[in-house]
């Protein structure tokens, strides 16, 4: 950018670093003090007399004797049984993500590959079933799941969760595959190789990055969703984000509300180790669907 | 592709899709048209030792065998549509009759549960998505403008409120405006009022919500028009500067039309996910102030003692035609791509 035209004033870049401070500040500030508080005791998180209690953790000395204390992540962890909710996840979230990657990445591939009309009808279902609100969905899985005696498991939470990841997925492997060229797996099949044959030897060797996209998403539907596994789950199955809702109900009463803080910051952690890590993936993924249409 | 080989790499997704979207579409229209059974009652004698006195009781095995036998409950047609907590025809009739003006009308309409979510849910979809997409679009030329250095981590900042679980993130804001809480309490100090609370009334909830939604929705926004400035066509800037094109020209002249497309993209996805607005209403404890459709549903499944099946399947029909409404222009869109393809 050494055009002088394109040299910026010091008052626009003074105004445009105000204005991103700003923004980052919003971003970033509510996760971090919540962080911090998590570290201390409810007096101090919720301070009636100075917000700056908070920071130095008067209080938490006090009580405590030191100016961190992890009494809200022994209380949310072992008192609440928070352990079992993130077993749940583990479990929830490894399933969902296997599962759909595979279903969908079979799908997405076939979908890419088909010239036929039918191709195209499967795709306009699949964004009409992807803008439908789930919590409309489960309304209709709930009477069945009892009456079929299969309500509050995990493999129904996983199975109702991969076949609503399944539209997102599909649409994002099948744009994703039709960047791969049709050649590659033509001149395999040309070779004499048949049609499963070629997208097992050609193609999955090179889809890795669209499918590590494609999974990050389905990781983070699964992880983040609160209508499913709220309604659909029983109590010892709840996975953290219901867990944490019944919290907020219980903690609220016994005056616990530091073990819903520690346990919502145990459910963050992860997400920022992912975005750390999967940026660059994430950013692709989701302006894939954009910048092309 | 053959059509054979087509349909078995195909068929897992489908079926899935089939049975877990669409028939508890078909699930929630029929279920809609039920209603609960009603409690089987006997008269029972209860002796206390004020004497003897009868009284009506739930037949507990009565009402369960009941229950068994029509696990949907009775017909009740188009019933549940157009009682008290759903369109409630009545109501309205009889309102519009006892009250003066027009806008006295609305605001008693306002009060009934379906139009008091629908009018919520309505103003956070169409309030949320235009500030969304002004906020995204400023923040991403503003990063544009950034030496490379800076822009990783400044979009890892920026990713994460949208990343956050939905129910996290609104908790986290909601114990930060508690009137004990680091914003809450600072806002006190600023207005010097200390009974200020943002939970106390329905404008500052509204509002409080509206900021949350913003908040959640700005990052994706900001990453496909930061996307986008990046296939901004070099050649028509440079002409526009040899042209004389100030900055404001050549950001009204060239950047905001090349960036038109995406807006409209990120305008149909975010009127449509803002519809189904939930998590904020659970994490800010909000219900007394507003409720969203979604949340209607929610409430009647989560029943306290019963489960009102029938009337979450009414809202969930009538939510499901209005997201239907809403895809319309996202559907012809993409007939318009795929037509042009072919």
């Amino acid at each position: 950018m050494s055009h002088p035209a394109q040299r910026q004033s010091v008052t626009l870049r003074l105004t445009l670093g105000a204005f991103l401070t700003i923004w980052l500040m919003l971003a970033v500030f509510p996760f971090f003090w919540t962080l911090w508080g998590s570290f201390k005791v409810e007096g101090d998180f919720f301070s009636r007399l100075d917000w700056r209690n908070g920071f130095l953790g008067v209080k938490t000395i006090a009580e405590t004797g030191a100016s961190f204390t992890g009494d809200g992540y022994v209380g949310a962890w072992i008192q609440n049984a928070f352990w079992r909710s993130v077993l749940n996840t583990l479990v929830v979230t490894f399933f969902v993500v296997t599962v759909s990657l595979t279903v969908g990445t079979l799908a997405g591939y076939a979908l890419s590959r088909s010239t036929k009309r039918y191709a195209f009808w499967i795709l306009l279902a699949a964004l009409i079933f992807r803008a439908m609100p789930h919590i409309t969905l489960v309304s209709g899985y709930l009477l069945p799941f009892f009456q079929l005696n299969i309500w509050g498991y995990l493999p129904t939470a996983i199975v109702v969760l991969v076949a609503i990841n399944q539209p997102f997925t599909i649409w994002m492997l099948h744009s994703f595959f039709e960047s791969i060229p049709k050649e590659l797996d033509e001149s395999a099949m040309m070779d004499g190789c048949s049609r499963f044959e070629a997208f097992f030897r050609v193609i999955i060797p090179v889809m890795w990055p669209g499918v590590v996209t494609t999974g990050l998403f389905s990781f983070l539907l699964a992880y983040n969703d609160f209508a499913v596994t709220a309604m659909l789950l029983s109590q010892d199955n709840q996975t953290m984000v219901p867990k944490i809702a019944s919290f907020m109900g219980t903690t609220q009463v016994q005056g616990n509300v530091m073990f819903a803080v520690a346990a919502v910051v145990s459910a963050t952690a992860p997400l920022f180790v992912l975005v750390m890590v999967f940026q660059r993936q994430i950013v692709s993924g989701l302006t894939a669907g954009a910048v092309k249409g | 592709m053959r059509n054979k080989t087509f349909f078995w790499f195909v068929a897992p997704s489908i079926i899935a899709m089939f049975v877990f979207i669409a028939l508890p579409i078909v699930s929630v229209c029929v279920q809609s048209l039920f209603i609960e059974q009603p409690r089987v009652m006997i008269e029972a004698e209860s002796c206390g030792p004020f004497g003897c006195d009868k009284e009506l009781r739930v037949d507990e095995e009565a009402t369960i065998k009941a229950q068994l036998a029509h696990p949907l409950g009775q017909f009740n047609g188009l019933g549940t549509y157009i009682d008290r907590n759903h369109l409630a025809f009545a109501d309205i009739a009889t309102r519009w009759q006892s009250t003066a003006t027009i806008g006295e009308f609305f605001r008693s309409i306002v009060l009934l549960p379906f139009y008091r979510a629908l009018a919520f849910t309505l103003t956070y979809a169409f309030v949320v998505t235009p500030i969304v997409i002004s906020l995204g679009f400023l923040i991403a030329l503003a990063v544009n403008t950034l030496p490379n250095l800076l822009k990783g981590p400044i979009i890892f900042t920026s990713l994460l409120p949208m990343i956050v679980t939905p129910l996290i993130g609104s908790l986290v804001l909601f114990w930060m405006i508690d009137a004990n809480g680091v914003l809450g309490a600072s806002l006190q100090w600023l207005f010097n009022d200390p009974n200020l609370s943002l939970k106390a009334s329905i404008g500052f909830t509204w509002i409080t919500l509206l900021v949350y939604g913003v908040w959640q929705s700005t990052p994706f926004a900001f990453v496909v028009f930061y996307a986008g400035l990046q296939t901004l066509p070099q050649d028509t800037v440079e002409s526009a500067m040899i042209d004389g094109a100030s900055r404001w020209e050549q950001t009204r002249y060239v950047v905001i039309p090349h960036l038109i497309p995406l807006a409209t993209f990120i305008a149909l996805i975010q009127v449509m996910d803002n519809f189904r607005v939930f998590e904020p209403i659970v994490g800010f404890n909000a219900e007394a102030s507003a409720i969203s459709l979604s949340w209607l549903i929610y409430n009647d499944l989560q029943g306290r003692g019963v489960q009102l099946f029938g009337s979450a399947a009414a809202t969930s029909v009538m939510t499901i035609i209005g997201v239907s409404l809403l895809l319309i222009p996202v559907l012809r869109r993409v007939w318009h791509d795929f037509s042009r393809k072919r």
